[in-house]
């Protein structure tokens, strides 16, 4: 076959990442002993809120390497719709903060061609309920470019944004898209749960050099906790034991995270000691950590905020009698949000979400007292 | 029908390829006629099953893709719909590279992978067939901003502009109408050509859009300089184009082509025509690209021709062609199969991680034979 001019530095390619991708810069992945502190010390605690954590990850990146730009409704002059991106116009200039039209399709489109041709966009989709009329392009595009170009041409690109309910905001705004899109080979998906984690994940989100879909949380933006200001690195693919314990093991991942925390508290004044993994990422699932805990307890729950049928939670159910069948005691059992649209009422939506209570109960169903 | 409705011009009058060379023309004439005699080898091996799945052939456009890729330098960025055969040879794309990927060969352009909908080329600046009505748009939209961006933020690169081609059929889907939004509103430069063949798969133009006489006037309503070409002409296609791709490069503004053009094949291989005619078929045919640039190089000076070909030539060209494109079927017939053990779950993922998949274990496979 006729060979062309053009000649990669095949030099340059590390082991890890891709030909197509050339020279890709990876940072260390940190094992999760090396990472720093997740408490500050006494005194010294750097408590900032949600939203400022991923705000710090994706400026540190940014004065780091050119080619990184955001995008999306608001992010620029407004400031973020919900103040994510606040002050980044005034320190990267409206040529990398860019506030688009309302046009999820065009612009997430837009910014995976940019990708393909060199860039590092990070797409912000108000809430990721609009990004399901960018369907196409995040996709059927981004996730399938380098298998079906035969490995010429990678997506290195991050969309994030609010997924899950926000507060009474009805059926069409409150999507947990986590269910529909983990379905789709060739992307990788990150729901931190809380502040250290979402700037530690956003960071290898951006440094990745495949799509990302990183689900951020509207009720959490606010929350606060000690973040460090260093640089640091969360691998993807390692659960995070937020509390130990034997009676059943905990699987959750975002925001019901919390939930789970609470009901920990609960069911401890009972007694009941649980072993809480926070996943962190959905694709890689850490199966391995589940399996080990699961060796201890012999009981699982799985806490997910999206629709039962055909969600995360019963992937992860399904991986779970895959790999660790001979260790179940009983049933795995799942608490995801009820099986209707979501409502607006305060007391329905409450009942419709996975929530504390919930979980208590799903827990006492199969320990024993 | 309202296509190529634009009169012959005088021939007294200069045109801007007129102060091209012979050698170009010819190559025009080289390009167009490899990928008629292709997409005739083409329909011969998807009759024989040689080929499967959804196959368009290009017959009756060659003027577009030669021509308008003739307006751009290498390195400008191109995406395509899924009738994407013709702009991949005209780039460059080796003929045998094309037809193994139509045969779901390793050796193919996307390791069989992509199929006839989406022939990607890296070394020639070539992003890909989209199978997806106007899914290209976006993207060739974010290929030119990344241009702009490149030259401008990064200074990493001097202008350039992104070609996007997309059919009549295309201009309906709010995708398009994004993007062309986005393209004004930022000042990109990309340049939407509308391959204007009269028919969204069986559905007349007039049938299926709004003003389907003056679609420049959708451009101007974005603020984009439109224009209309008689795409049956290849030297008045790069006549037209060369000026509206230099003006984009050099303002970075986006562009809008009306290019009318013809299809002699229906829709796809499965197509049987019903919606047209035979006459009307033929009248196109009785102006062909390919039979009109001969003629032109054939005659003499005094007849406003070049006189740079005699028949004989032409008939070696014809010739030499039949035997590249037979070269290449016996290539892509000879050529190993994907082995689905090694290459059905590479190129998922550029950065494979344990636990991505409850199936696959991701490798990165085999370098793409255009690499």
């Amino acid at each position: 076959m006729m060979t062309t001019a053009y000649t990669p530095d095949m030099s340059l390619i590390t082991d890890d990442v891709h030909p197509a991708l050339g020279h890709w810069e990876l940072p260390h992945f940190a094992e999760e002993h090396e990472l720093p502190p997740r408490d500050g010390a006494p005194g010294q605690e750097r408590v900032i809120q949600f939203r400022e954590a991923l705000r710090e990850a994706m400026s540190e990146e940014m004065r780091r390497d050119q080619r990184i730009f955001l995008c999306g409704e608001e992010v620029a002059q407004y400031n973020g719709a919900y103040k994510v991106s606040q002050g980044m116009l005034e320190e990267f200039g409206e040529k990398r903060i860019i506030d688009t039209p309302i046009s999820e399709n065009g612009f997430a489109g837009m910014a995976i061609g940019a990708a393909m041709m060199g860039l590092k966009p990070i797409v912000e989709f108000m809430s990721w309920s609009f990004s399901l009329v960018a369907a196409d392009p995040i996709l059927n595009n981004a996730p399938k470019m380098l298998y079906m170009s035969g490995g010429q041409w990678g997506c290195p690109i991050v969309f994030r944004g609010n997924d899950g309910a926000g507060g009474q905001l009805g059926s069409t705004h409150s999507w947990c898209v986590e269910g529909l899109y983990a379905n789709i080979p060739g992307l990788k998906m990150v729901i931190p749960s809380n502040p250290y984690d979402a700037k530690g994940l956003l960071k290898t989100a951006i440094r990745d050099p495949d799509p990302v879909f990183f689900l951020e949380s509207e009720r959490m933006l606010g929350d606060r906790a000690h973040v460090p200001a260093e640089e640091y690195y969360i691998p993807f693919g390692r659960a995070r034991r937020v509390r130990e314990g034997d009676a059943c093991t905990l699987v959750s991942w975002g925001r019901p995270v919390n939930f789970c925390i609470e009901a920990c508290e609960k069911l401890a004044e009972n007694g009941i000691e649980c072993d809480l993994l926070d996943m962190r990422t959905i694709r890689p699932l850490d199966i391995d950590s589940i399996v080990a805990s699961l060796k201890k307890t012999g009981r699982v729950v799985v806490v997910d905020q999206s629709w039962p049928f055909g969600s995360v939670a019963s992937e992860t159910i399904t991986q779970i009698c895959e790999h660790g069948f001979d260790w179940l005691d009983s049933a795995p059992v799942r608490v995801n949000t009820r099986d209707v649209p979501t409502p607006y009422a305060r007391g329905l939506e409450h009942a419709y979400l996975p929530n504390a209570e919930r979980v208590v109960e799903a827990v006492l169903r199969i320990v024993e007292v | 029908m309202t296509q190529a409705t634009s009169k012959p011009r005088n021939a007294d009058t200069a045109r801007l390829s007129d102060a091209l060379p012979n050698e170009t023309l010819l190559k025009w004439l080289y390009d167009m006629q490899l990928i008629r005699e292709f997409e005739a080898r083409t329909m011969q091996m998807y009759q024989q099953a040689k080929i499967g799945g959804f196959c368009h052939i290009y017959s009756g456009q060659e003027a577009s893709a030669v021509g308008c890729t003739a307006a751009v330098n290498h390195d400008d960025p191109i995406v395509l719909a899924y009738r994407d055969h013709g702009h991949a040879l005209a780039r460059g794309m080796h003929p045998a590279a094309c037809m193994a990927e139509m045969f779901g060969k390793l050796a193919g352009c996307a390791k069989g992978k992509g199929g006839s909908m989406h022939m990607f080329d890296k070394p020639n600046w070539l992003f890909g067939g989209h199978g997806i009505v106007s899914a290209q748009t976006p993207l060739g939209t974010g290929l030119a901003f990344a241009c702009r961006y490149q030259w401008e933020v990064m200074e990493t690169a001097k202008k350039r502009v992104c070609l996007t081609f997309l059919g009549d059929g295309a201009i309906d889907q709010g995708a398009f109408h994004e993007a062309q939004n986005l393209a004004s509103v930022f000042g990109i430069p990309v340049i939407y050509i509308i391959e204007n063949n009269g028919y969204s798969m069986g559905t007349a133009i007039h049938r299926h859009t709004a003003n389907c006489d003056r679609l420049t006037m959708r451009g101007e309503s974005y603020g984009i300089k439109s224009i209309e070409v008689d795409g049956l002409d290849i030297r008045n296609v790069y006549d037209q184009m060369k000026p509206l791709v230099d003006e984009c490069r050099d303002l970075q503004r986006p562009g809008f082509v009306d290019l009318k053009t013809y299809r002699y094949q229906g829709h796809s291989m499965s197509d049987p025509q019903k919606y047209r005619t035979k006459d009307e078929v033929e009248s196109f045919k009785e102006r062909d690209s390919i039979a009109n640039l001969a003629a032109h190089l054939m005659a003499q000076e005094d007849d406003g021709g070049r006189g740079c070909l005699t028949e004989d030539d032409w008939n070696t060209m014809q010739k030499d062609i039949r035997q590249i494109v037979m070269d290449a079927v016996a290539f892509a017939e000879q050529a190993a199969d994907p082995d689905p053990e090694k290459e059905l779950s590479t190129d998922t993922y550029a950065l494979p991680m344990k636990n991505l998949s409850p199936s696959e274990n991701y490798s990165h496979g085999t370098k793409n034979p255009l690499l």
